[in-house]
């Protein structure tokens, strides 16, 4: 019988933690692109069962998933491991695109009184709680590699990265964890 | 580090997020077969290269991926706006002051100093 392959996590359980900040990998996700007009937004939302958000650098969490403003026409969801989106919009007839990149991705956590402290030691965006609250995402850049920034909470923020990159941003993320920047 | 306004994000975001795109409002023709080389190469190849206000498109490429136009000023770097795409050329008019730098004086622009060249 022919052995079937089995996908391994990107840096799986690494931590790292100094001072007033952690970063460390998150557990496998459910993830789906999902580009639409405007026209279709009410249909694909219902089908959801989540209201993808239309202003800009936005989210809207409901339960366990996410559903992050990247583009006037372009959303990402992220839902726990498993979560069957794909099938939720099989059936939406209004026109849309939806692409699942569950494992393009992998997610680390930077949590700490200095978190976005950490992660301004490489992104170039405000993460003052005034411009950039909880719930807010953005597509941005860190260092050398473009993310996806959500933050959970003041102190808490998850950085979807493409999963080649992911050993060099959780690096780039411990060495300014390390220095306290 | 500088700011740009990205009109679908509706906020100024840090210029490393962007990307230029040459130049702004540059119609394809319609009869693409039918025109001569010379029109081809007028389109294709042949760019402005203004001193002063110049039409670019700039791509929101880190953040919303959306391609905008921005009226930049090329002499002082300054980006005076930026709108969507589609929306037709903006009618800008630099502030006196700012016309001012886009005047190359010239060498006749200066007294001459010791050591120049009569």
């Amino acid at each position: 019988m022919a052995e079937t392959a089995s996908r391994l996590p990107v840096i799986a359980g690494a931590r790292y933690a100094k001072g007033r900040a952690s970063v460390s990998v998150a557990p496998p996700a459910a993830r789906l692109s999902l580009r639409a007009p405007s026209e279709s937004v009410a249909a694909l939302s219902k089908a959801l069962g989540v209201a993808l958000p239309e202003k800009p650098k936005t989210s809207i969490t409901k339960g366990d998933v996410h559903a992050l403003w990247l583009g006037p026409d372009e959303w990402l969801l992220i839902g726990p491991d498993g979560h069957d989106f794909a099938g939720a919009l099989a059936k939406v007839a209004a026109f849309h695109s939806a692409v699942d990149i569950s494992h393009r991705n992998a997610a680390l956590m930077v949590e700490g009184a200095g978190a976005a402290d950490a992660l301004n030691a490489g992104c170039p965006q405000d993460l003052n709680l005034s411009a950039f609250p909880a719930g807010a995402c953005s597509r941005t850049l860190m260092g050398k590699t473009e993310i996806v920034l959500l933050r959970l909470a003041e102190h808490a923020f998850r950085v979807e990265v493409w999963r080649s990159f992911a050993p060099y941003a959780f690096d780039f993320l411990e060495d300014a964890i390390k220095r306290d920047w | 580090m500088l700011l740009i306004h990205c009109p679908y994000c509706g906020e100024e975001r840090p210029e490393v997020e962007f990307r230029q795109s040459g130049e702004a409002h540059i119609a394809r023709p319609q009869n693409m077969a039918d025109i001569t080389d010379e029109e081809f190469e007028a389109f294709f190849f042949l760019r402005d290269n203004p001193k002063g206000v110049t039409f670019e498109r700039w791509r929101h490429v880190h953040g919303c991926a959306r391609f905008f136009n921005a009226a930049r000023d090329t002499v002082t770097d300054k980006i005076l706006m930026t709108y969507k795409a589609g929306l037709p050329k903006p009618d800008i008019t630099l502030p006196e002051k700012t016309l001012a730098l886009t005047v190359d004086p010239g060498v006749s622009g200066r007294s001459l100093l010791p050591g120049d060249a009569k």
